[in-house]
């Protein structure tokens, strides 16, 4: 089970990021809890300045950016 | 250098649509297809052009470069920073954050944030097509000495004391550890031209994407007001530059919610049809800069009181280059 986390201040691009995370992870058939954290004091304590960013069990894998469709199925196959 | 796009849409208005020149909706529409072609060609060339040489540039590295300079130049080189760095508008709060706790002075961080919106690549482009290099220039210096100014003053006035208690906390713990650590440098990679091209087509294909209905909806106003806005009616109703006009038109500016992108050709517009420069200037950037999706924004990291001041100062300042423009160029 992986608890991924989308940080953003709730823009587009976040929304969607967070969206397929969670197809992806129906697709392949994986175990995850998606959530959106929204909060400036949150974000700020993952050190991430561009959004949205991706945090998977309390790692940051990605800032800046929608990640690339290869890039979500290789964070959500590792183990 | 533009010429043909000037004959394209002439040939594509006179000839296949059919309308005469000199009729409003044929100049309204000659202007229409003449400035969107353009922008639309320059924006594609110059964005990917210049998205391959700032490819590497990232608002992480402009951090742990601002984080070590000296707090005078702090505020010139934040505003340059603001100018070219690449960031999206809803990754302000964030930036803002990851500045404040790495110890950079509110008004450093301010300079950068307030120039950003400001100039970037695409309005620059718009400006040097539409207005030439005069007015360019002069937008830009105008646009960073708002950011340098406006920052130097929230420092003076020690803007961090209305910090949210959270941001302020990161500053202090980020400044007080500051003698003794002077603060981890990210790594820096050289980037292979495959990789820049990369970052460049996305960066196309991005901006693109979030400006094209600017084009259409500023360029679409600026050929409402050059076909069906009298000749002369501005000139003759603004044109003298009415010391009220400036603050009418900055307030104006404030619920009306763009970016450079659609203002700018809509400034275009005002000027050709006689609305003085300081007028022009102060609306396009009451328009870009004071937003209230964006205040509502930094409420976060804000009180309301700083929020009010930083309101207000924006406001003096367009209201200030306005008058000045007019008066020097009356």
């Amino acid at each position: 089970m992986k608890t991924i986390k989308v940080l953003g201040s709730g823009c587009a691009k976040c929304v969607k990021t967070a969206e397929m995370i969670e197809k992806i992870a129906a697709e392949l058939d994986i175990e995850a809890s998606v959530s959106k954290e929204t909060s400036p004091e949150v974000i700020m304590a993952y050190g991430v300045m561009s959004t949205p960013a991706v945090v998977i069990n309390e790692q940051l894998v990605h800032s800046g950016s929608i990640p690339q469709r290869s890039e979500i199925e290789a964070w959500l196959v590792q183990q | 250098m533009f010429q043909i796009f000037t004959d394209f849409a002439s040939w594509l208005v006179y000839q296949i649509v059919g309308l005469s020149p000199g009729t409003k909706v044929g100049d309204a529409l000659h202007f229409f297809v003449e400035d969107t072609s353009k922008i639309f060609a320059l924006l594609v060339f110059m964005i990917y052009i210049i998205a391959l040489i700032r490819a590497s540039l990232n608002v992480e590295k402009v951090r742990d470069y601002l984080a070590t300079k000296h707090r005078g130049i702090g505020y010139l080189l934040g505003s340059c920073f603001g100018a070219i760095t690449p960031f999206c508008s809803c990754s302000s709060i964030p930036v803002f954050l990851g500045f404040t706790s790495a110890g950079i002075p509110v008004g450093i961080t301010m300079a950068f944030l307030l120039t950003s919106p400001l100039i970037n690549e695409v309005a620059v482009l718009l400006l040097l097509s539409l207005l030439g290099w005069k007015f360019t220039l002069m937008y830009v210096v105008v646009g960073m000495a708002v950011g340098i100014l406006g920052g130097i003053f929230l420092d003076l006035i020690k803007a961090e004391r209305w910090l949210q208690p959270f941001a302020a906390k990161a500053y202090q713990q980020a400044t007080s550890k500051q003698q003794t650590d002077q603060g981890a440098s990210t790594k820096t990679s050289a980037m292979s031209f495959q990789a820049r091209h990369k970052f460049a087509m996305s960066e196309t294909l991005d901006i693109l994407g979030r400006v094209w209905k600017w084009v259409f909806i500023g360029v679409g106003l600026g050929a409402g007001l050059h076909g069906f806005v009298p000749d002369g009616w501005i000139a003759s109703h603004l044109g003298d530059g009415q010391w009220w006009s400036v603050p009418a038109a900055v307030l104006l500016g404030i619920p009306l919610y763009s970016n450079a992108t659609g203002v700018i050709p809509v400034m275009e517009g005002l000027i050709t049809n006689g609305l003085p420069i300081g007028t022009t200037l102060a609306f396009c950037m009451s328009t870009v800069a004071a937003s209230f999706p964006e205040f509502v924004l930094l409420k976060q990291v804000m009180q309301w009181r700083l929020l009010a001041i930083l309101f207000g100062l924006l406001l003096a300042s367009f209201t200030l280059i306005g008058w000045i423009f007019n008066f020097t160029f009356a």
